[in-house]
Protein backbone atom coordinates (compact mmCIF):
# COMPACT_ATOMS: atom_id res chain seq x y z
CA UNK A 1 0.00 0.00 0.00
CA UNK A 2 1.01 3.36 -0.90
CA UNK A 3 1.48 5.93 1.68
CA UNK A 4 -1.12 8.11 -0.73
CA UNK A 5 -3.24 5.41 -0.58
CA UNK A 6 -2.83 5.23 3.75
CA UNK A 7 -3.49 9.05 3.61
CA UNK A 8 -6.96 8.48 1.99
CA UNK A 9 -7.82 6.02 4.03
CA UNK A 10 -6.72 7.51 7.12
CA UNK A 11 -8.64 11.06 6.54
CA UNK A 12 -11.81 8.91 4.71
CA UNK A 13 -11.79 7.23 8.32
CA UNK A 14 -11.34 10.60 10.57
CA UNK A 15 -13.73 12.36 8.18
CA UNK A 16 -17.34 11.81 10.40
CA UNK A 17 -14.99 13.45 13.24
CA UNK A 18 -14.35 16.87 11.94
CA UNK A 19 -15.97 19.38 12.91
CA UNK A 20 -13.60 21.86 11.09
CA UNK A 21 -14.66 20.79 7.48
CA UNK A 22 -12.40 23.83 5.98
CA UNK A 23 -9.46 22.61 7.71
CA UNK A 24 -10.78 19.10 6.11
CA UNK A 25 -10.86 20.64 2.42
CA UNK A 26 -6.72 21.70 2.80
CA UNK A 27 -5.69 18.19 5.03
CA UNK A 28 -2.26 17.84 4.68
CA UNK A 29 0.53 15.36 6.60
CA UNK A 30 0.80 18.20 9.23
CA UNK A 31 -2.49 18.86 9.88
CA UNK A 32 -2.79 18.32 13.90
CA UNK A 33 -6.44 16.04 14.49
CA UNK A 34 -7.51 17.55 17.84
CA UNK A 35 -6.17 21.58 17.08
CA UNK A 36 -7.25 22.05 13.63
CA UNK A 37 -9.77 19.29 12.34
CA UNK A 38 -11.46 20.17 15.90
CA UNK A 39 -12.09 16.29 16.05
CA UNK A 40 -13.49 15.20 19.72
CA UNK A 41 -10.62 14.30 21.60
CA UNK A 42 -13.03 11.15 23.51
CA UNK A 43 -13.95 10.14 19.67
CA UNK A 44 -10.01 9.63 19.17
CA UNK A 45 -10.40 5.74 20.74
CA UNK A 46 -13.05 5.20 18.18
CA UNK A 47 -10.89 6.28 15.28
CA UNK A 48 -7.95 4.14 16.49
CA UNK A 49 -10.15 1.15 15.82
CA UNK A 50 -11.41 2.38 12.65
CA UNK A 51 -7.44 2.21 11.37
CA UNK A 52 -6.97 -1.21 13.01
CA UNK A 53 -10.34 -2.51 11.01
CA UNK A 54 -9.43 -1.07 8.06
CA UNK A 55 -5.44 -1.66 7.92
CA UNK A 56 -5.76 -5.29 10.15
CA UNK A 57 -2.83 -3.93 12.55
CA UNK A 58 -3.11 -3.53 16.36
CA UNK A 59 -2.35 -0.44 17.87
CA UNK A 60 -1.20 -0.54 21.33
CA UNK A 61 -2.39 2.55 23.65
CA UNK A 62 1.21 4.32 23.99
CA UNK A 63 1.40 4.22 20.09
CA UNK A 64 -1.86 6.08 19.85
CA UNK A 65 -1.33 8.55 22.54
CA UNK A 66 1.99 9.69 20.02
CA UNK A 67 -0.09 10.95 17.55
CA UNK A 68 -0.71 14.20 16.95
CA UNK A 69 -1.06 14.86 12.82
CA UNK A 70 -2.20 13.10 9.87
CA UNK A 71 1.37 12.82 9.01
CA UNK A 72 1.83 10.98 12.80
CA UNK A 73 -0.79 8.46 11.95
CA UNK A 74 0.20 7.41 8.52
CA UNK A 75 3.64 7.08 9.83
CA UNK A 76 2.11 4.68 12.36
CA UNK A 77 0.00 2.78 9.98
CA UNK A 78 2.93 2.07 7.81
CA UNK A 79 5.27 0.73 10.31
CA UNK A 80 2.98 -1.55 11.64
CA UNK A 81 2.08 -2.85 7.96
CA UNK A 82 5.63 -3.60 7.65
CA UNK B 1 -51.04 33.57 39.61
CA UNK B 2 -50.86 29.56 38.81
CA UNK B 3 -48.94 29.73 35.90
CA UNK B 4 -50.45 27.46 33.61
CA UNK B 5 -49.07 25.05 31.36
CA UNK B 6 -49.66 24.56 27.59
CA UNK B 7 -48.77 22.54 24.41
CA UNK B 8 -46.89 24.51 21.26
CA UNK B 9 -44.88 21.41 19.38
CA UNK B 10 -45.17 17.57 19.48
CA UNK B 11 -43.20 15.42 16.87
CA UNK B 12 -43.69 11.29 16.94
CA UNK B 13 -42.36 8.24 15.40
CA UNK B 14 -44.88 5.49 15.72
CA UNK B 15 -45.46 2.41 13.41
CA UNK B 16 -48.15 4.02 11.46
CA UNK B 17 -46.92 7.36 10.91
CA UNK B 18 -43.62 8.59 11.27
CA UNK B 19 -44.80 12.89 10.77
CA UNK B 20 -47.96 14.31 12.89
CA UNK B 21 -49.90 14.48 8.77
CA UNK B 22 -49.25 10.70 8.86
CA UNK B 23 -50.13 9.71 12.47
CA UNK B 24 -53.12 11.76 12.02
CA UNK B 25 -54.66 10.06 8.56
CA UNK B 26 -53.35 6.96 9.79
CA UNK B 27 -55.52 7.07 13.02
CA UNK B 28 -58.28 8.74 11.14
CA UNK B 29 -58.63 5.72 8.64
CA UNK B 30 -57.86 3.37 11.69
CA UNK B 31 -54.80 2.20 9.88
CA UNK B 32 -52.70 -0.52 12.07
CA UNK B 33 -48.86 0.03 12.32
CA UNK B 34 -48.86 -3.68 13.35
CA UNK B 35 -46.69 -6.03 10.87
CA UNK B 36 -45.34 -9.98 10.88
CA UNK B 37 -41.42 -9.55 12.30
CA UNK B 38 -39.92 -12.30 10.98
CA UNK B 39 -36.84 -12.33 12.99
CA UNK B 40 -39.29 -13.19 16.12
CA UNK B 41 -40.29 -16.25 14.23
CA UNK B 42 -36.50 -17.04 13.86
CA UNK B 43 -36.11 -16.75 17.43
CA UNK B 44 -38.94 -19.14 18.27
CA UNK B 45 -41.54 -16.20 19.93
CA UNK B 46 -44.72 -16.83 20.17
CA UNK B 47 -45.75 -13.65 19.13
CA UNK B 48 -44.51 -13.12 15.98
CA UNK B 49 -46.35 -9.51 15.02
CA UNK B 50 -45.03 -6.04 16.53
CA UNK B 51 -45.12 -2.35 16.07
CA UNK B 52 -41.69 -1.19 14.31
CA UNK B 53 -41.87 2.62 12.79
CA UNK B 54 -41.13 2.73 9.19
CA UNK B 55 -38.29 4.56 7.31
CA UNK B 56 -36.24 5.85 10.57
CA UNK B 57 -32.96 5.16 9.18
CA UNK B 58 -33.69 7.37 5.96
CA UNK B 59 -35.06 9.97 8.33
CA UNK B 60 -31.47 9.92 10.57
CA UNK B 61 -29.28 9.72 7.98
CA UNK B 62 -30.90 13.19 6.60
CA UNK B 63 -31.07 14.81 10.32
CA UNK B 64 -28.03 13.42 12.01
CA UNK B 65 -23.93 13.70 11.06
CA UNK B 66 -21.95 11.11 10.73
CA UNK B 67 -20.32 11.54 13.96
CA UNK B 68 -24.13 11.54 16.01
CA UNK B 69 -25.45 8.55 13.64
CA UNK B 70 -22.02 6.67 14.94
CA UNK B 71 -23.12 6.92 18.60
CA UNK B 72 -27.07 6.88 18.25
CA UNK B 73 -28.71 3.16 18.68
CA UNK B 74 -32.39 2.94 17.54
CA UNK B 75 -33.99 4.15 21.21
CA UNK B 76 -31.55 7.50 20.44
CA UNK B 77 -32.97 7.51 16.70
CA UNK B 78 -36.49 7.58 17.72
CA UNK B 79 -36.15 9.83 20.52
CA UNK B 80 -34.41 12.33 19.01
CA UNK B 81 -36.39 12.79 15.73
CA UNK B 82 -39.35 13.06 17.99
CA UNK B 83 -37.26 15.73 20.13
CA UNK B 84 -36.34 17.33 16.86
CA UNK B 85 -39.96 17.55 15.13
CA UNK B 86 -41.77 18.83 18.07
CA UNK B 87 -38.63 21.45 18.53
CA UNK B 88 -39.89 22.42 15.15
CA UNK B 89 -43.46 22.48 15.15
CA UNK B 90 -43.15 25.04 18.61
CA UNK B 91 -41.34 27.08 16.00
CA UNK B 92 -37.85 26.73 16.88
CA UNK B 93 -34.46 26.56 14.75
CA UNK B 94 -32.63 23.79 15.06
CA UNK B 95 -29.42 25.47 16.81
CA UNK B 96 -26.08 25.50 14.07
CA UNK B 97 -23.50 23.31 16.53
CA UNK B 98 -21.24 26.04 16.23
CA UNK B 99 -23.58 28.52 17.75
CA UNK B 100 -22.59 28.73 21.93
CA UNK B 101 -25.70 29.49 22.99
CA UNK B 102 -27.67 27.91 25.37
CA UNK B 103 -31.54 27.59 25.86
CA UNK B 104 -31.29 27.93 30.02
CA UNK B 105 -35.18 28.00 30.08
CA UNK B 106 -35.75 24.66 28.16
CA UNK B 107 -35.08 21.36 29.38
CA UNK B 108 -36.05 17.44 29.06
CA UNK B 109 -37.40 14.40 30.25
CA UNK B 110 -37.34 11.60 28.15
CA UNK B 111 -37.13 8.27 29.93
CA UNK B 112 -37.70 4.45 28.42
CA UNK B 113 -39.04 1.15 29.87
CA UNK B 114 -35.97 -0.98 28.97
CA UNK B 115 -34.27 1.61 26.59
CA UNK B 116 -30.76 0.77 25.15
CA UNK B 117 -30.97 -3.07 26.42
CA UNK B 118 -30.02 -3.94 22.56
CA UNK B 119 -26.81 -2.34 22.47
CA UNK B 120 -26.00 -4.03 25.62
CA UNK B 121 -26.95 -7.69 24.40
CA UNK B 122 -25.53 -7.30 20.90
CA UNK B 123 -22.34 -5.13 21.96
CA UNK B 124 -20.99 -4.26 25.47
CA UNK B 125 -21.79 -8.26 26.39
CA UNK B 126 -20.31 -10.45 23.69
CA UNK B 127 -17.15 -7.86 23.50
CA UNK B 128 -16.29 -7.66 27.05
CA UNK B 129 -17.17 -11.47 27.45
CA UNK B 130 -14.17 -12.28 25.08
CA UNK B 131 -11.67 -10.05 27.01
CA UNK B 132 -12.20 -7.32 23.91
CA UNK B 133 -13.00 -4.65 26.25
CA UNK B 134 -11.06 -1.85 24.74
CA UNK B 135 -12.66 -2.60 21.39
CA UNK B 136 -16.00 -1.34 22.63
CA UNK B 137 -15.07 2.50 21.92
CA UNK B 138 -16.30 5.74 23.24
CA UNK B 139 -19.92 5.65 22.15
CA UNK B 140 -21.21 2.72 24.72
CA UNK B 141 -21.84 4.29 27.68
CA UNK B 142 -23.90 7.01 26.21
CA UNK B 143 -26.02 4.70 24.53
CA UNK B 144 -26.69 2.63 27.30
CA UNK B 145 -26.90 5.02 30.23
CA UNK B 146 -30.23 5.67 31.16
CA UNK B 147 -30.30 9.05 30.34
CA UNK B 148 -28.89 8.53 26.80
CA UNK B 149 -31.97 9.47 24.91
CA UNK B 150 -32.52 12.88 26.94
CA UNK B 151 -28.61 13.35 26.91
CA UNK B 152 -28.67 12.82 22.98
CA UNK B 153 -31.63 15.51 22.54
CA UNK B 154 -29.79 18.05 25.17
CA UNK B 155 -26.80 18.04 22.79
CA UNK B 156 -29.19 18.68 19.50
CA UNK B 157 -30.98 21.06 21.28
CA UNK B 158 -28.88 23.43 23.39
CA UNK B 159 -31.55 22.58 26.17
CA UNK B 160 -29.86 24.50 29.40
CA UNK B 161 -32.90 23.29 32.06
CA UNK B 162 -33.44 20.23 33.74
CA UNK B 163 -32.21 17.12 31.26
CA UNK B 164 -32.94 13.78 32.69
CA UNK B 165 -35.18 10.48 31.79
CA UNK B 166 -37.44 9.05 33.69
CA UNK B 167 -38.17 5.25 34.25
CA UNK B 168 -41.67 3.81 35.21
CA UNK B 169 -42.42 1.02 33.00
CA UNK B 170 -45.35 1.91 30.52
CA UNK B 171 -46.56 4.53 32.56
CA UNK B 172 -43.33 5.93 31.65
CA UNK B 173 -44.28 8.79 28.74
CA UNK B 174 -47.32 10.17 30.64
CA UNK B 175 -44.86 10.36 34.27
CA UNK B 176 -42.29 12.37 31.66
CA UNK B 177 -45.37 14.47 30.53
CA UNK B 178 -46.64 15.00 33.75
CA UNK B 179 -43.49 16.03 35.57
CA UNK B 180 -42.53 18.53 32.84
CA UNK B 181 -45.79 20.14 33.24
CA UNK B 182 -45.20 20.82 37.24
CA UNK B 183 -41.74 22.16 36.68
CA UNK B 184 -43.27 24.56 34.15
CA UNK B 185 -46.21 25.31 36.77
CA UNK B 186 -43.75 25.31 39.48
CA UNK B 187 -41.85 28.17 37.68
CA UNK B 188 -38.62 25.95 37.15
CA UNK B 189 -38.96 25.93 33.55
CA UNK B 190 -40.46 27.79 30.40
CA UNK B 191 -40.34 25.07 28.19
CA UNK B 192 -39.88 21.46 28.27
CA UNK B 193 -39.57 18.32 26.03
CA UNK B 194 -41.50 15.89 27.36
CA UNK B 195 -41.86 12.15 25.96
CA UNK B 196 -40.70 8.52 26.07
CA UNK B 197 -38.59 6.22 23.72
CA UNK B 198 -38.77 2.62 23.24
CA UNK B 199 -36.41 0.92 21.15
CA UNK B 200 -37.99 -2.21 18.48
CA UNK B 201 -35.92 -5.15 20.05
CA UNK B 202 -36.76 -8.58 20.50
CA UNK B 203 -34.44 -8.44 23.45
CA UNK B 204 -36.75 -5.70 25.27
CA UNK B 205 -39.79 -7.87 23.69
CA UNK B 206 -38.58 -11.40 24.75
CA UNK B 207 -39.55 -11.54 28.41
CA UNK B 208 -42.77 -10.48 27.80
CA UNK B 209 -43.18 -12.90 25.56
CA UNK B 210 -42.04 -15.68 28.10
CA UNK B 211 -44.34 -14.02 30.67
CA UNK B 212 -46.86 -15.22 27.84
CA UNK B 213 -48.88 -11.54 28.31
CA UNK B 214 -48.19 -10.98 24.10
CA UNK B 215 -50.66 -11.94 21.59
CA UNK B 216 -49.88 -15.38 19.82
CA UNK B 217 -53.68 -16.01 17.95
CA UNK B 218 -53.04 -13.98 15.53
CA UNK B 219 -49.67 -14.06 13.71
CA UNK B 220 -50.94 -14.52 10.42
CA UNK B 221 -53.02 -11.37 10.38
CA UNK B 222 -51.07 -8.41 12.30
CA UNK B 223 -53.42 -5.86 11.70
CA UNK B 224 -55.78 -7.61 13.69
CA UNK B 225 -53.73 -8.40 16.47
CA UNK B 226 -53.92 -5.55 18.84
CA UNK B 227 -57.42 -6.17 20.42
CA UNK B 228 -57.79 -3.57 23.49
CA UNK B 229 -61.66 -4.32 24.86
CA UNK B 230 -62.29 -7.38 22.68
CA UNK B 231 -63.73 -10.38 23.52
CA UNK B 232 -61.21 -12.27 21.31
CA UNK B 233 -58.16 -10.14 22.98
CA UNK B 234 -55.37 -12.64 23.73
CA UNK B 235 -52.33 -10.05 25.12
CA UNK B 236 -50.70 -7.03 24.08
CA UNK B 237 -48.74 -6.53 20.85
CA UNK B 238 -45.11 -5.69 21.59
CA UNK B 239 -44.52 -2.12 19.94
CA UNK B 240 -42.12 0.68 19.58
CA UNK B 241 -40.89 4.24 18.50
CA UNK B 242 -41.16 7.57 20.63
CA UNK B 243 -43.19 10.95 20.44
CA UNK B 244 -42.22 14.44 21.98
CA UNK B 245 -44.55 17.14 23.74
CA UNK B 246 -43.26 20.45 24.03
CA UNK B 247 -44.55 21.77 26.84
CA UNK B 248 -44.25 25.86 27.81
CA UNK B 249 -45.86 28.14 29.62
CA UNK B 250 -48.59 29.94 29.32
CA UNK B 251 -47.30 33.36 28.75
CA UNK B 252 -44.44 32.32 27.19
CA UNK B 253 -46.38 30.56 24.13
CA UNK B 254 -48.71 34.06 23.55
CA UNK B 255 -46.04 36.17 23.94
CA UNK B 256 -44.12 34.01 21.08
CA UNK B 257 -47.44 34.35 19.45
CA UNK B 258 -47.52 31.08 18.27
CA UNK B 259 -50.35 28.10 17.74
CA UNK B 260 -51.42 26.19 20.85
CA UNK B 261 -52.82 22.71 20.76
CA UNK B 262 -54.28 22.24 23.87
CA UNK B 263 -53.22 22.88 27.74
CA UNK B 264 -52.34 20.02 30.15
CA UNK B 265 -54.91 20.88 32.58
CA UNK B 266 -53.87 18.52 35.08
CA UNK B 267 -52.08 15.76 36.23
CA UNK B 268 -51.57 13.07 38.59
CA UNK B 269 -49.14 10.32 39.75
CA UNK B 270 -49.26 7.25 42.47
CA UNK B 271 -48.41 3.75 42.77
CA UNK B 272 -50.83 0.93 44.54
CA UNK B 273 -48.28 -0.43 46.60
CA UNK B 274 -48.74 -3.54 45.26
CA UNK B 275 -51.82 -3.96 47.39
CA UNK B 276 -55.43 -4.94 46.91
CA UNK B 277 -55.13 -6.98 44.36
CA UNK B 278 -52.39 -5.15 42.86
CA UNK B 279 -48.91 -6.59 42.13
CA UNK B 280 -45.77 -5.97 40.68
CA UNK B 281 -47.65 -6.58 37.45
CA UNK B 282 -51.14 -5.64 38.32
CA UNK B 283 -53.08 -2.28 38.99
CA UNK B 284 -54.36 -1.96 42.35
CA UNK B 285 -57.70 -0.73 41.13
CA UNK B 286 -57.98 1.78 44.53
CA UNK B 287 -54.68 2.99 43.35
CA UNK B 288 -55.87 3.55 39.62
CA UNK B 289 -59.05 5.31 40.79
CA UNK B 290 -57.28 7.39 43.03
CA UNK B 291 -55.29 8.67 40.16
CA UNK B 292 -58.04 9.53 37.98
CA UNK B 293 -59.53 11.35 40.24
CA UNK B 294 -56.37 13.38 41.75
CA UNK B 295 -55.99 14.32 37.95
CA UNK B 296 -59.25 15.74 37.84
CA UNK B 297 -59.61 17.72 41.38
CA UNK B 298 -55.49 19.51 40.18
CA UNK B 299 -57.56 20.24 36.45
CA UNK B 300 -60.10 21.39 38.74
CA UNK B 301 -63.10 20.18 36.62
CA UNK B 302 -65.25 17.77 37.70
CA UNK B 303 -66.00 14.28 36.41
CA UNK B 304 -68.80 15.05 34.38
CA UNK B 305 -66.41 17.46 31.98
CA UNK B 306 -64.15 14.72 30.56
CA UNK B 307 -65.30 14.14 26.74
CA UNK B 308 -62.89 11.25 25.61
CA UNK B 309 -60.73 8.45 27.62
CA UNK B 310 -57.95 7.15 26.10
CA UNK B 311 -57.06 4.55 28.10
CA UNK B 312 -54.15 2.11 29.24
CA UNK B 313 -56.16 -0.33 27.93
CA UNK B 314 -54.06 -3.02 26.33
CA UNK B 315 -55.75 -5.95 25.24
CA UNK B 316 -54.85 -8.03 28.18
CA UNK B 317 -57.00 -9.55 30.89
CA UNK B 318 -56.91 -5.54 32.75
CA UNK B 319 -58.61 -4.60 30.43
CA UNK B 320 -62.33 -5.47 32.01
CA UNK B 321 -61.18 -3.85 35.61
CA UNK B 322 -59.43 -1.00 33.88
CA UNK B 323 -63.09 -0.10 32.06
CA UNK B 324 -64.48 -0.72 35.41
CA UNK B 325 -62.34 1.70 37.48
CA UNK B 326 -62.66 4.54 34.83
CA UNK B 327 -66.61 4.17 35.07
CA UNK B 328 -66.54 4.44 39.37
CA UNK B 329 -63.89 7.56 38.98
CA UNK B 330 -65.60 9.41 37.14
CA UNK B 331 -69.02 8.26 38.34
CA UNK B 332 -70.63 7.34 35.23
CA UNK B 333 -73.21 4.30 35.16
CA UNK B 334 -73.03 1.96 32.44
CA UNK B 335 -74.42 3.33 29.17
CA UNK B 336 -72.88 6.80 30.40
CA UNK B 337 -69.19 6.67 30.12
CA UNK B 338 -67.63 9.04 27.78
CA UNK B 339 -65.97 7.66 24.59
CA UNK B 340 -63.36 5.67 25.42
CA UNK B 341 -60.50 4.52 23.10
CA UNK B 342 -57.14 2.70 22.86
CA UNK B 343 -54.89 4.32 20.72
CA UNK B 344 -52.87 0.62 21.43
CA UNK B 345 -55.38 -1.24 19.11
CA UNK B 346 -53.62 1.01 15.97
CA UNK B 347 -49.97 1.03 17.28
CA UNK B 348 -49.37 -1.63 19.63
CA UNK B 349 -47.60 -1.17 23.02
CA UNK B 350 -44.83 0.76 22.85
CA UNK B 351 -43.96 0.36 26.59
CA UNK B 352 -42.24 3.39 27.74
CA UNK B 353 -42.88 5.71 24.72
CA UNK B 354 -46.60 4.53 24.91
CA UNK B 355 -47.77 7.43 27.28
CA UNK B 356 -46.17 9.70 24.85
CA UNK B 357 -47.09 8.40 21.49
CA UNK B 358 -51.23 8.39 22.80
CA UNK B 359 -50.62 11.85 24.18
CA UNK B 360 -50.11 12.98 20.99
CA UNK B 361 -52.97 11.17 19.48
CA UNK B 362 -55.16 12.66 22.45
CA UNK B 363 -53.86 16.05 21.61
CA UNK B 364 -54.41 15.89 17.96
CA UNK B 365 -57.73 14.87 18.65
CA UNK B 366 -58.85 17.66 20.92
CA UNK B 367 -56.94 20.16 18.39
CA UNK B 368 -58.64 18.81 15.12
CA UNK B 369 -61.87 17.91 16.91
CA UNK B 370 -62.34 14.72 16.00
CA UNK B 371 -62.15 11.06 18.26
CA UNK B 372 -60.56 8.13 16.99
CA UNK B 373 -61.56 4.40 16.36
CA UNK B 374 -60.68 2.04 18.56
CA UNK B 375 -60.10 -0.77 16.26
CA UNK B 376 -60.53 -4.92 16.62
CA UNK B 377 -63.13 -4.78 19.22
CA UNK B 378 -66.16 -5.31 17.10
CA UNK B 379 -66.82 -8.36 19.77
CA UNK B 380 -66.61 -5.95 22.70
CA UNK B 381 -65.62 -8.12 25.95
CA UNK B 382 -68.44 -9.56 27.81
CA UNK B 383 -67.32 -7.53 30.92
CA UNK B 384 -67.45 -4.03 29.01
CA UNK B 385 -70.08 -4.94 26.75
CA UNK B 386 -72.16 -2.54 29.34
CA UNK B 387 -70.52 -0.05 28.17
CA UNK B 388 -69.94 -0.70 24.26
CA UNK B 389 -71.83 2.36 23.16
CA UNK B 390 -69.08 4.30 24.41
CA UNK B 391 -66.24 2.77 22.33
CA UNK B 392 -65.94 4.23 18.55
CA UNK B 393 -65.56 1.65 15.61
CA UNK B 394 -65.08 4.51 13.27
CA UNK B 395 -63.82 8.03 13.81
CA UNK B 396 -66.40 10.95 14.88
CA UNK B 397 -65.81 14.29 14.01
CA UNK B 398 -66.53 16.42 17.27
CA UNK B 399 -65.66 19.87 16.61
CA UNK B 400 -67.34 20.03 20.23
CA UNK B 401 -64.61 18.37 21.89
CA UNK B 402 -63.22 20.22 24.97
CA UNK B 403 -61.28 17.58 27.26
CA UNK B 404 -59.61 14.51 27.43
CA UNK B 405 -58.26 12.32 30.14
CA UNK B 406 -55.03 9.89 29.14
CA UNK B 407 -53.55 7.44 31.52
CA UNK B 408 -50.53 5.03 31.93
CA UNK B 409 -50.69 2.35 33.81
CA UNK B 410 -47.36 0.37 34.18
CA UNK B 411 -45.55 -2.65 36.31
CA UNK B 412 -44.59 -1.62 39.19
CA UNK B 413 -48.16 -0.79 40.04
CA UNK B 414 -47.42 2.63 38.96
CA UNK B 415 -49.95 4.91 37.74
CA UNK B 416 -50.17 8.25 35.46
CA UNK B 417 -53.00 10.36 34.72
CA UNK B 418 -52.86 13.64 32.35
CA UNK B 419 -56.25 16.10 31.89
CA UNK B 420 -55.67 17.57 28.21
CA UNK B 421 -58.14 20.59 27.11
CA UNK B 422 -58.62 21.84 23.91
CA UNK B 423 -56.86 25.42 23.23
CA UNK B 424 -59.78 28.13 22.72
CA UNK B 425 -58.20 31.49 22.27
Amino acid sequence: MTEQEIFDKVVAILKPYVKNKDALAQVSHETNILDELKVNSARLVDVVLAFEDEFNIEIADEDADAVDTVGDAVRLIKEKLG
Amino acid sequence: MKRRVVVTGMGVISPNGTSLENFESALRRGESGIRYIPVLEELNFGCTVGGVPQGVDELAAFNFDEEELLAMNMNHRYGSLAALQAWKDAGFERPERADDRVYWEAGAIIGSGIGGIHTIAEKLVPTVKSGRVRRLGSTLVEQIMGSGVSARVSGLLALGNKVSSNSAACSTGNEAIADGYLRIKCGLAERMLCGGSESSSYYIWAGFDAMKVLARKYNDTPERASRPMSASAAGFVPSSGAAILHLENLENAQKRGVRIYAEVLGAALNCGGHRNGGSMTAPNPVSVQRCIKAALSDAGIGPEAIDVINGHLTATFADPSEIASWAAALERMPGKLPFVISTKSMVGHALGAAGAIESVATVLMLHRGFVHPSINCEDVHPEIEPYANSIPHETKDLPELRTAIKAGFGFGDVNACLVFRKWES
